[in-house]
């Protein structure tokens, strides 16, 4: 019962914690830190080795980046699934999917346009 | 079991109340909310420079290519810096919580400092950059560095001077109310700065210089 009752007033702003102890929330920030060391890590690591098949290595840093940035909202921004923080994921949401329009629809535009387009020196000739 | 039957009787009549006077959100989760919305569409300002960058990474006009400008040790120092800083943010936001001037004012002057390292690598590579004739007019790949990178480093400058700020107004007025409010928004920002910079490290140094 209290429980509802404590959701139905206490929305929790974005980057906000309530109701932990401080040494709860230092852990928090250090396993945040960890994680992010560690992912940063391996990105750089992936970067400039021979030790892995070298077309997945793009691949590999953009998942890495997306792991870590999910790691920083949940332990640094403290964005989390929980009921109380409905209101700050819709807004997330909304902003990936504006920004997963923007990157994606751009590349895959000018990519095809990169294509079908003559190559330089024919259109050097034609403006002659 | 009538008592609890009473008991429970009371609550539900509690939450009705509740859900009926439900009013405004508290100031803070309004301030806050804002911000959050403001930081989105910051992000996504961020993500037409991305794509930008993207778009012109092979249009490098005869000039340097990622891989022959970037140095990889010096972005791993600055990605160091970011990170240790967001996390003495996160120091921060904790002292601020509790009250605590001291440790507000370490954590704050460290996140600073940590800051400014950043900055101060980030200027010496532009004019390094610079110097060695890879300046923003040099080539569309060059333009689209520059503005992503540089973007992000004003961010960062525009950062210090709101963190500056904060530590000399929760010195001057204490953890009021608004202070505090102030306060939620800069680490908001800190913390999303550095989320965008685990972007630009990825996809402008590491696949820029894999390219």
């Amino acid at each position: 019962m209290s429980d509802t009752h404590e959701l139905h007033q206490t929305d929790l702003a974005p980057g906000e914690e309530r109701g932990v102890s401080v040494k709860y929330r230092v852990f928090g920030y250090l396993i945040g830190l960890g994680l992010a060391v560690l992912l940063t890590a391996t990105s750089f690591f992936v970067a400039g080795t021979d030790l892995v098949w070298q077309p997945s290595i793009p691949v590999a840093i953009i998942v890495l980046a997306i792991a870590q940035m999910g790691v920083h909202l949940v332990f640094f921004l403290h964005i989390t699934t929980g009921a109380d923080n409905t209101n700050n994921v819709m807004a997330l949401a909304f902003g990936l999917l504006i920004i997963f329009l923007v990157i994606g629809g751009s590349l895959w535009i000018m990519d095809h346009l990169n294509q079908n387009m003559m190559p330089m020196d024919q259109i050097m000739q034609m403006q002659r | 079991m009538t008592d609890l039957a009473v008991a429970h009787g009371h609550d539900a009549d509690v939450i009705g109340l509740d859900a009926v006077h439900d009013g405004p959100a508290p100031k803070r989760i309004v301030t806050l909310y804002g911000f959050w919305i403001f930081l989105l569409s910051d992000m996504v300002m961020f993500s037409c420079f991305f794509a930008a960058y993207a778009v012109l990474l092979g249009q490098t006009a005869g000039g340097p290519s990622g891989a022959q400008l970037f140095n990889l040790r010096n972005v791993a120092i600055e990605t160091g810096c970011l990170l240790l800083s967001s996390f003495a943010c996160g120091m921060a936001s904790i002292a601020a919580e509790e009250r605590n001037h001291f440790w507000f004012q370490i954590a704050m002057a460290v996140t600073c400092v940590l800051g400014l390292a950043f900055l101060w690598i980030e200027f010496h590579e532009f004019a390094d950059l610079v110097a060695r004739g890879a300046g923003p007019s040099r080539s569309a790949f060059l333009s689209a560095f520059f503005t992503l990178v540089g973007c992000h480093g004003l961010h960062v400058s525009g950062g210090t001077l709101w963190l500056l700020t904060m530590m000399a107004q929760v010195f001057a007025k204490g953890f009021r109310a608004d202070i505090q409010r102030r306060f939620l928004c800069f680490a908001l920002f800190w913390h999303a700065l550095d989320i965008i910079w685990v972007a630009v490290f990825s996809v402008v140094y590491l696949l820029g210089s894999a390219v």
